[in-house]
């Protein structure tokens, strides 16, 4: 919610940000503490649009499968055209799942119910029932931030056992440390260091993560890589 | 009055097989035209020169192969096309998908495998031969009287 002083100067005509050209009028009327009107409105108007941006934990993904085909990847955004075409024109086979949808449907939106074993076993039948070494490529994007520490483990384990070795995955997680709510996006690929990402608002996050809990998490793999962006995701990298 | 050509609704179609919506089929399905499935199956369903349309209403529990297949309901069940499978909006899908081509719109549900198998370019007929006739041999002795060959 903005400053009612912030809100007084845009009911008075059309936001200068929207049309690109910040009137020098507006700016002088905002009092000079604040962030010039121009740019707090483009944010605002950016929040919910798709950012498309690149991606260094993508690059490094398909950098590490380059020259082959015929693979098996895992994408768990949910299926959409732009994935699908870009890793069958990559001449792989894709298994799809929404499994940020999956959670919901399986707990509910509170990270309390995620600790009951009984609905941690049925995600997982429902979720990675795949023989062992199925799978070459595992992309989770961020469904994993938003699971409490004892579904974490049991899928990170579970992920150990479908992936082949010297299999890669890749997720992502909030930067902020102290954050119990991170943003939820939908992730589309646009080319191999390209990602467009769609706002699907926040959720709560499982639990606090940071480089050295992350390294504990994935302790049974064989190396963890990390890329931070400007959004404040941590990119991870991790072979098996 | 237009005289642009009528156009067939897709949710009307005409001259396809129909299963309507208050009909349920438990068994294996063949067919050799269009099919058009907005109730219930669970079976297999078989139309592989021709295109299999699951309606808004539909709820497949089977197995389908066809040409094509365009899904607007439930299916539970893996699909095989030689040519495309079409996941609209609002459908949902699961099982794996073996085809050609595939489309999937925003907001359908897929969880499964994509295996896409581009069909086999046919086999290019050889270009026409020239023909050059053979030296000219020297014509061979003819048999003169009865069971001489006719020429």
């Amino acid at each position: 919610m903005l400053p009612e002083k912030l809100r007084s100067i845009f009911r008075k005509g059309s936001d200068p940000a929207l049309h690109g050209s910040p009137s020098a009028a507006r700016v002088e009327r905002a009092p000079q503490s604040l962030v010039p009107a121009g740019l707090v409105s483009l944010r605002a108007a950016k929040k919910d649009a798709p950012l498309t941006r690149p991606s260094r934990g993508l690059e490094q993904f398909f950098f590490n499968i380059r020259d082959v085909v015929g693979l098996s990847i895992l994408d768990c955004a949910g299926a959409n055209q732009e994935n699908i075409n870009f890793l069958v024109d990559l001449g792989h086979k894709i298994y799809s799942q929404d499994l940020v949808r999956n959670l919901d449907d399986a707990f509910g939106l509170d990270p309390a119910e995620q600790t009951n074993v009984s609905r941690i076993d049925y995600f997982l039948r429902q979720n990675f029932d795949y023989p062992s070494e199925t799978f070459d490529g595992v992309l989770l994007w961020d469904s994993l931030q938003f699971m409490s520490p004892a579904l974490l483990n049991a899928v990170v384990e579970r992920l150990y056992d479908v992936m082949k070795p010297n299999a890669y995955l890749l997720a992502f997680f909030t930067a902020k440390e102290h954050a119990t709510e991170a943003p939820s996006y939908a992730f589309r690929i646009i080319d191999n260091k390209t990602i467009v990402l769609s706002s699907r608002g926040s959720r709560p996050s499982g639990q606090v993560f940071n480089n050295r809990n992350l390294e504990k998490l994935f302790g049974k793999f064989d190396s963890v890589k990390f890329f931070l962006t400007r959004e404040s995701l941590r990119e991870v990298i991790v072979r098996r | 009055m237009s005289s642009a050509p009528h156009r067939i609704p897709e949710t009307e179609p005409r001259n396809t097989a129909m299963i309507g919506k208050s009909v349920k089929v438990i068994g294996q399905i063949f067919t050799k035209e269009d099919l058009y499935v907005d109730g219930d199956v669970e079976g297999t369903i078989e139309s592989q020169e021709n295109k299999v349309t699951v309606g808004p209403n539909g709820r497949v529990q089977a197995s389908i192969r066809a040409r094509e297949v365009i899904i607007l309901g439930q299916v539970q069940g893996n699909v095989e096309t030689s040519d495309k499978v079409d996941i609209r909006k609002d459908a949902k899908l699961v099982g794996d998908i073996t085809t050609a081509r595939i489309s999937i719109e925003d907001g359908a549900l897929f969880k499964g495998s994509i295996d896409i198998k581009k069909p086999e370019p046919k086999p290019t007929a050889a270009p026409h031969a020239q023909v050059t006739p053979a030296p000219h041999a020297p014509a061979a002795p003819v048999a003169v009287g009865a069971g001489a060959p006719r020429a």
